[in-house]
């Protein structure tokens, strides 16, 4: 592939290759005529480049962000595609260099502003104020749902619709006709009274020495051409015939192997270990005392692995040597009751009086709920690929966020950002894991000490124990119900807030709530989990809410409609799952169902899981009805892909899912005691989509958060049995069969 | 020094005692397609065939199988230019999501398929569960195994596509 220059990117003009670039300004920033004078500067500034058309007409869409399997670089390329008009068989993607040009101002506009839209003078300036900060950040990363909802949204569909609108004044300039005679389709512009047609290729020179519109218009949704429907996906072909490159498949010129062991407790440093290389091993190059790990070097990933596995490692004990997972939640429940006596819990939201109000319910309802740290386990383990020489540093890596890997390794070798090249490869499942830099650093600190490339391969049980973990946690919910069953307090203290800000809020029309929540330290490394604080708050929110109908005695779907009359979209969704989960119908004995829903990333997702427990206890998920309102679905089937995905991943979680802490280290390795869920084990799913027409929500995360509390309420429905401590496996189902068979 | 034969061709090569078949075929024939996962024959990313059967290279020396015929993902194809009958269904189905525990799918769906040209939902769920796929996509390995299934069983009712 020909190596991508920044200056390749500057300005619109024919590149050597013969394809044409056309860009799109987006921050013309100062509107001051001194600024306006500096033309060349301004477009070495603004121009953001997404997409290029080549004599032969083939349109290639520039993706910003990384393919995990969500679909996204086909998503995008539609979005573009759709608002440019071009024939989709003759649209490619590439994905962006990691370089600041391609900082994803507009993810981070999004994250920060939401759906926001600003007065139109306005508009210019705050790109501009966002474009700069994430340049400065080194923000190009791909996570919270945000790659349709604000890069796809804001960056691409402008972008298409820019480029065919200076396509379109270029045939009008060539023909001398009006622009508004001119029709454009497929890749090619037409104008029907003088029997004229061009195609986007044949334009493209002259079009890009127009200058680009600041506000192009866009499709509206009866115009959508691709947008909402499911051409197949440009990244598969490649991933059924082993030809897909993962970082794990980069392959450089005399590159070696290197494994590794960091020390078992988090933050430990190694002690004593004998760099000397074995008498008795094979291919071993260097042995690496990295202070916090061990590295092996050697011709190929199990010489250096089997020689790891022999040495004889000493590690310097550490204050958390001793600490268990008891010990983890005991601190946590002490931390609570001190902030609580103390008054020191930080507020989240506040409505009326939630005390006076449980003081005065008529029932009140309480209790308190465990979750598990989790790892990601990805399909494919940490991998990094760097070569240090001369001064740069070339790194290949599956990453979420390359230009936060360019930063890092250009602070760790003291060198400037122009020096590291980052070859973002497809990655093997990402969830959030991807978007650290760890392993990165852990290479480059391996490869600054040999002249040759340098692949580090993680082992799955490196993989699994030196992960970044989703919170494990503890969480306190109170609420009071009047004489008629209605909620009127809600009291809820939690651990932890990271993000998104949101996650902890309460969906349901409850007066008088008080949600709190404190962060005591924990030495056990956290990371963003698929859906981050929502797969906490999902199941927080949606367990408790059923135990709150059960209280009222009312149906926990009838319960949670009565209690969003004022949001029509989770009206529309629960009346949708409602029929399509046949959740009226009876059930065999042992059998349950269970209803969860929320929002998150802009998407409400409501699921519906129907389980068998049977009489040793053991669950089976058979089926789980999902509906879910994403505003529109640009590529439906792989939004589908996308619920079942979070789902699966979910289940997972929430059966088996537990990462335990003993002596300060995590004890399980792999996937034999950090179990996952297997084809045997995955229920049927159904899914459904509403397009109520609001802006586009997200899809990668939005259908994790709901599926552990749609089963425990399922167990709950099937057995009496509340589940308020995940995973489910830790809890004996046994006795309740027998007690209702 | 050993020989292997990798999907029909002739590989000689450097491998110690106990190197399982995973990192000969991925290091030192550079064919990529086949992945590491767990190490311990747990989650079938690194599925080959040995003569035909579904094997777990990343627990298997390659010194077992020297003069036996090993096929990798990259070698079910029949010609370059025409997929499998299984990856077609994998692409009309849109499977893989992530795509990195594909091969090892794959490769064991073709072994399926073999066996038991026209399996039950079971039998799908029996040969398949020591496959893991993260991305979660289960639903729709199971419909493209059986797309796959009446594809073969319509190529041999129809002689003229055999």
């Amino acid at each position: 592939m020909k190596k991508w220059t920044r200056r390749a990117f500057i300005g619109t003009g024919i590149l050597a290759s013969g394809a044409l670039v056309i860009g799109v300004a987006i921050r013309p920033g100062n509107r001051s005529s001194k600024v306006a004078g500096l033309i060349a500067e301004e477009g070495e500034t603004v121009m953001n480049i997404w997409l290029k058309i080549s004599p032969d007409n083939t349109v290639t869409v520039i993706i910003p962000h990384a393919e995990m399997g969500q679909g996204v670089h086909t998503t995008l390329a539609m979005m573009l595609a759709d608002e440019l008009d071009a024939d989709w068989s003759k649209v490619k993607f590439m994905e962006a260099p990691a370089d600041k040009e391609y900082a994803n101002y507009v993810v981070a506009k999004g994250f920060i502003a939401g759906n926001k839209t600003f007065p139109k003078f306005l508009e210019e300036t705050i790109d501009g104020v966002f474009l700069t900060a994430v340049k400065t950040m080194n923000f190009q990363i791909t996570g919270g749902s945000a790659s349709v909802r604000f890069t796809g949204q804001q960056g691409m569909r402008i972008a298409g619709a820019a480029a065919k609108a200076m396509l379109l004044q270029a045939a009008a300039d060539t023909w001398k006709v009006p622009v508004e005679e001119l029709k454009a389709e497929k890749s090619t512009i037409s104008h029907t009274a003088s029997n004229q047609t061009a195609t986007y290729a044949e334009l493209a020179p002259a079009a890009a020495k127009v200058k680009a519109p600041k506000q192009p218009k866009l499709k509206s949704r009866d115009e959508f051409t691709l947008m909402g429907t499911s051409p197949a996906r440009l990244d598969i072909p490649a991933k059924v015939t082993g030809q897909a490159k993962f970082g794990m498949d980069v392959i450089v010129p005399n590159m070696k192997y290197a494994s590794i062991k960091a020390a078992p407790v988090f933050g430990a440093k190694v002690k004593s270990v004998d760099t000397s290389i074995p008498s008795d091993s094979e291919g071993v190059l260097k042995v690496l005392n990295l202070e916090n790990a061990v590295a092996v070097i050697a011709e190929g990933y199990w010489q250096a692995k089997s020689t790891l596995d022999r040495l004889a490692i000493k590690f310097e004990s550490t204050e958390n040597d001793g600490k268990s997972q008891e010990d983890i939640f005991n601190g946590y429940r002490l931390a609570m009751d001190k902030a609580l006596e103390e008054e020191s819990l930080s507020e989240h939201y506040q409505s009326g009086d939630a005390h006076s109000a449980l003081s005065r319910a008529e029932t009140v309802v309480e209790a308190e709920y465990q979750l598990p740290f989790l790892a990601h386990a990805t399909m494919e383990p940490m991998n990094c690929t760097a070569w240090v020489h001369n001064g740069k540093c070339e790194i290949w890596c599956g990453s979420q966020n390359p230009l936060g890997v360019k930063a890092a390794v250009a602070e760790l070798l003291d060198i400037s950002l122009d020096q590291v090249t980052v070859h973002n490869q497809l990655l093997g499942g990402g969830f959030g894991r991807r978007s650290e830099t760890d392993v990165i650093i852990q290479a480059v600190a391996i490869a600054k000490e040999v002249d040759f490339p340098v692949k580090l391969i993680w082992s799955r049980e490196e993989d699994t124990q030196h992960d970044v973990y989703r919170e494990a946690t503890i969480s306190r919910m109170k609420a009071g119900l009047d004489q008629s069953g209605n909620p009127v307090a809600y009291s809820h203290q939690f651990l932890f807030k990271h993000h998104p800000p949101e996650a902890a809020d309460l969906p349901y029309a409850v007066p008088n709530q008080l949600i709190q929540f404190t962060s005591p330290s924990s030495f056990v490394p956290w990371g963003n989990w698929r859906s981050v604080d929502h797969s906490v708050h999902g199941f927080l929110t949606e367990s408790f809410i059923d135990e709150l109908a059960f209280a009222a005695k009312k149906d926990p779907l009838a319960f949670r409609k009565s209690l969003t009359q004022d949001k029509p979209r989770f009206q529309k969704v629960l009346d949708l799952i409602q029929e399509k989960s046949d959740w009226d119908s009876p059930l065999p004995a042992n059998w349950g169902r269970g209803i969860a829903i929320a929002q998150s990333f802009g998407s409400i997702v409501a699921e519906v899981a129907e389980v068998e427990v049977n009489v040793e206890g053991k669950v089976k998920v058979h089926r789980v009805v999902c509906v879910a309102d994403p505003g529109f679905a640009i590529h439906p089937d792989g939004f589908s892909a996308q619920m079942e995905s979070g789902i699966i991943y979910g289940l997972a979680a929430a059966m088996t899912g537990e990462i335990s802490i003993e002596n300060g280290a995590v004890t399980q390795s792999n996937f034999h005691d950090y179990q996952v869920t297997r084809m045997n084990e995955a229920p049927k799913i159904e899914t459904y989509i509403i397009n109520s027409g609001n802006p586009p929500g997200g899809a990668g995360e939005p259908s994790t958060p709901v599926i552990a509390p749609a089963v425990t309420n399922a167990i709950f429905n099937a057995t009496g049995v509340r589940i308020r401590r995940l995973p489910i496996s830790k809890t004996d189902l046994r006795v309740s069969i027998r007690q209702t068979t | 020094m050993i020989n292997l034969t990798i999907n029909g061709k002739e590989y000689s090569v450097e491998a110690p005692a106990g190197m399982p078949l995973l990192w000969v075929i991925r290091e030192q024939c550079e064919l990529t397609g086949t992945k590491f996962g767990c190490g311990i024959a747990q989650c079938g990313a690194c599925t080959v065939h040995v003569d035909g059967k579904p094997i777990r290279s990343c627990i298997t020396p390659a010194t077992s199988v020297e003069g036996k015929n090993i096929t990798t993902i990259e070698g079910i194809a029949p010609d370059e230019n025409t997929l499998h009958i299984v990856q077609q269904a994998w692409i009309e189905e849109q499977t893989p999501q992530c795509g990195y525990c594909q091969s090892g799918q794959i490769m064991s769906a073709v072994a399926l398929l073999n066996e038991n040209p026209a399996p039950s939902d079971e039998e799908i769920e029996q040969a398949m569960s020591g496959n893991i796929c993260r991305c979660g996509m289960y639903g729709r390995i199971k419909s493209a195994i059986k797309r796959a299934s009446a594809a073969l069983q319509a190529s041999t009712s129809n002689p003229q596509l055999q």
